[in-house]
């Protein structure tokens, strides 16, 4: 099994944060995982993207030019990563700022790849935390991969909030499970292509 | 047999100087050994030996020593001064060592207020390069890269070190002597110790700016070039800027 | 999968743990993308362990701290990025003429002049040939993951002081930025004395000093040949990775992070039945000849074809050459710094070359 994830949006839509949870996750589901930030000068704003490998073998190439799984906050990341996705590939696209509608050729692509669009915006405002959308995404990968169970994602979490940042383990969690919920609802017929969760 | 009631400082090595005629580094070297014994540092010192006339330290001065890159002896002796709070750590520098090459080093080690001490023999010139212009050459002098006399609006002005240093909370002692006559010997000797006492104390940065004559390189016989120290302090006055070392063993 | 105790960390902050890991004593450095990391971990942490963190004002001056520090016998290092690394260049020929243990950590980045931040292997040169001036080396290791960043650097002390010379670990923008799992490992590091020799004061013993100058020319022959008789030991040092099963038509040898891609670009060859094989060197001085002229042994009649993808515009590929002397054909595969090659680009890059020298495939 291997996973590669290019994750993508906005700076400032925890692109990284997501990302180092992500391979966080990954670890403690005792995986082997590169977490790749794509870092520059600006802070704020610009594009953003990293790239997070899981696999339970040797990772080579921390770098990825055909990635198997995106993650996609924003309609520039779309039009930048979609055209590398692997043949047969998924995408959770975040519905709130990239509608189904403004993609192109959208059945096209849904021969191609399997594309989940998930309005994490709106998730996350329903909990009145708009910047837990990054969370909500987590949640849709893990009901979507069901590479790591929901003990081993608190786990990670709990360490990358550290105690400084516990107060946020809560509401964190509930953005991660609107996340579950929405993939479990809208396309639960995914189900089939799960893989098996590790102890 | 009479009694011998003289002897050398017991830190200085009964080695033959190497330097010029007329050259203050000798007396430098002894007056800095007197302290050393007075102190009773020499089993805890290390000097960090620079480059220029002085580089080779150690072959006099009987204390472990480690030579350091040109201008860095004051961050070789905040490395290991950090690192051996305990020991005595000092540089003996040149002007153009401490004060051109290596002045970001020297300000910012007494900027920190490292627990260090620094000699810096001031002859207004690059001696063991052979008389070439430094920052402390002062205005219309002749050396060989201002061979029609400095001009201090192309040159820059002399750097006043001492002056400078004492301005900053770093700093515990920093002052200007000269070796031309015995007064000022004794003088300048008082002032390593209390540069010394400034991190034996933990008060910060001890710096003594010492005018040096350069017979050779100045063109001159030594006598003359002991005069011409006199001179120099209408540029470079001589006293204690700064003192913050109270008198007393430690 | 057994459960190991592992953290997610930056290649950076392995290195640092590594330091701590050898009970580093002293750590100078000043603050340049993108090892920032390293300096930010040491100051949390030394000053915890009753050991020294000092910023410095700049690159000169934190190499010369080591320097210092390192005088007294105190495992003493600093950590830079390529510009910042150049800096230091005058103190590595000082400290490897005094014959001090130090650790340095070079985070290379685009170059030259200021470049940018990105990945780059730019500094090769510098780092085997010595950076300094005079006939001098550093002992130069090559970590490719964060479980190495952080071994090597551990190990680079006890290298440091059995040779009393200065040990570089050159990683990379990606090896630093990057996380991934280190696992916290318990190492053996050798602590050489350095009582014979550490300037500690003249306690109970004469004073002593340590120089470089030697002014007389008979003493600096002598003590060039007293340097070159350590490089000579130091070989016995050199380490490199051999992922070769014989008979294999191309060998890649690559280092750092692109030996990452390579492996990759590697296993991919090897799947569509291509006879590729790959050396990568851990040691870059001493560079591991052996593991070249073990191949070249093996393949008298039909030697390989070396290719040697650099993150640079070939440099290391003239230390293959050396080792091959003639008996190959040694192609360069040079990436300057700004575009990484994805495996698949270097993939394709190989096959080429396969194809240039009429390699068939492998039945």
């Amino acid at each position: 099994m291997k996973l590669e994830v290019i994750l993508s949006g906005f700076g400032g839509q925890g692109i990284l944060f997501a990302g180092n949870l992500l391979a966080q996750t990954g670890m403690v589901a005792d995986y082997n995982v590169t977490y790749l930030p794509v870092y520059g000068p600006e802070m704020r704003g610009g594009t953003c993207n990293c790239t997070v490998i899981i696999s339970d073998k040797e990772i080579a190439s921390p770098i990825v030019k055909k990635p198997s799984f995106l993650i996609i906050m924003n309609y520039p990341s779309l039009v930048k990563f979609l055209p590398r996705l692997k043949h047969n590939g998924r995408a959770i696209i975040n519905s709130d700022l990239v509608s189904s509608e403004s993609v192109e050729d959208l059945e096209a692509l849904k021969k191609k790849y399997r594309l989940y669009f998930v309005p994490v915006n709106s998730l996350a405002e329903s909990i009145e935390k708009p910047f837990l959308a990054n969370l909500c995404m987590i949640g849709a990968f893990y009901k979507i991969t069901g590479l790591f169970s929901k003990e081993q994602f608190k786990k990670a979490l709990k360490a990358i909030l550290g105690e400084k940042k516990a107060h946020l383990f809560e509401p964190n969690l509930k953005a991660f499970e609107l996340g579950a919920e929405y993939i479990e609802s809208h396309y639960s017929a995914s189900k089939k292509g799960k893989c098996k969760s590790r102890k | 047999m009479p009694e011998k009631f003289f002897h050398p400082p017991k830190s200085l090595k009964d080695t033959p100087f190497h330097y010029c005629p007329g050259c203050s580094h000798s007396i430098a070297h002894r007056v800095l050994c007197e302290v050393i014994d007075e102190l009773g540092i020499q089993e805890k010192a290390l000097g960090i030996a620079s480059i220029g006339c002085s580089c080779f330290l150690y072959f006099y001065i009987d204390v472990d020593i480690v030579e350091a890159p040109h201008g860095r002896a004051c961050a070789a002796a905040t490395g290991a001064k950090r690192a051996n709070p305990d020991m005595v750590v000092f540089t003996y520098q040149g002007d153009g060592d401490f004060g051109a090459i290596g002045w970001g080093e020297s300000f910012h080690a007494a900027l920190r207020g490292e627990k260090i001490t620094a000699i810096m023999m001031n002859n207004t010139l690059y001696g063991m390069t052979g008389g070439q212009a430094s920052p402390t050459t002062i205005p219309e002098q002749k050396t060989t890269t201002t061979p029609f006399g400095k001009d201090p609006s192309e040159s820059g002005y002399p750097l006043r070190a001492a002056e400078i240093l004492a301005g900053l909370e770093g700093v515990a002692f920093s002052g200007r002597f000269a070796l031309n006559n015995p007064k000022r010997i004794l003088e300048t000797k008082k002032a390593i110790k209390k540069a010394f006492l400034a991190q034996i104390k933990g008060l910060g940065f001890g710096f003594v700016e010492i005018l040096s004559a350069c017979p050779i390189n100045w063109k001159m016989d030594p006598i003359s070039a002991l005069k011409r120290v006199d001179e120099l302090t209408q540029v470079f006055p001589l006293g204690t800027f700064k003192d913050e070392v109270k008198e007393g063993q430690p | 999968m057994t459960a190991k105790k592992r953290i997610l960390v930056k290649g950076a902050e392995a290195i640092a743990l590594g330091a701590l890991k050898a009970d580093v004593d002293c750590y100078f450095g000043y603050p340049i993308t993108p090892q920032s990391d390293i300096p930010e971990l040491m100051a949390r942490e030394l000053p915890k362990r009753g050991k020294v963190f000092l910023q410095a004002e700049s690159e000169l001056a934190a190499i010369n701290m080591v320097l210092g520090a390192a005088a007294t016998g105190k495992r003493a290092m600093t950590t830079s990025s390529s510009p910042g690394i150049s800096l230091m260049g005058e103190a590595f020929s000082y400290i490897a003429a005094l014959e001090l243990p130090a650790v340095v950590v070079n985070v290379m980045r685009g170059g030259p002049g200021l470049g940018g931040i990105e990945v780059s292997q730019g500094d090769y040169f510098q780092a085997v040939k010595g950076g300094g001036h005079g006939d001098y080396h550093l002992l130069v290791l090559a970590p490719c993951n964060a479980q190495e960043q952080y071994e090597f650097t551990a190990r680079a002390f006890e290298l440091a002081e059995k040779y009393r010379n200065p040990v570089m670990v050159l990683s990379d923008a990606i090896l630093a930025q990057m996380k991934e799992p280190l696992e916290l490992k318990k190492l053996k590091i050798k602590r050489y004395s350095v009582e014979e020799w550490a300037l500690t004061g003249a306690k109970g013993r004469p004073s002593r000093f340590i120089r470089s100058l030697f002014l007389d020319a008979e003493e600096l022959k002598e003590k060039n040949l007293t340097l070159q008789k350590k490089y000579k030991k130091m070989e016995k040092e050199a380490r490199a990775e051999f992922i070769i099963e014989g008979g294999e038509e191309v060998i890649v040898v690559a280092f750092g992070s692109m030996a990452r891609l390579a492996k990759e670009a590697c296993e991919i060859l090897k799947q569509k039945g291509y006879a590729v094989g790959m050396i990568r060197p851990i040691t870059l001085f001493p560079f591991p000849k052996k593991a070249i002229e073990k191949v070249l042994e093996a393949s008298a009649e039909r030697p390989p074809v070396f290719i040697v993808p650099e993150l640079n515009c070939g440099q290391m590929v003239e230390d293959v050459k050396l080792c091959v002397e003639g008996r190959a054909k040694v192609i360069s595969l040079p990436y300057p710094p700004s575009v990484i090659p994805f495996p698949e680009d270097l993939e394709k890059e190989i096959k080429k070359c396969l194809k240039s020298s009429s390699i068939r495939q492998r039945a």
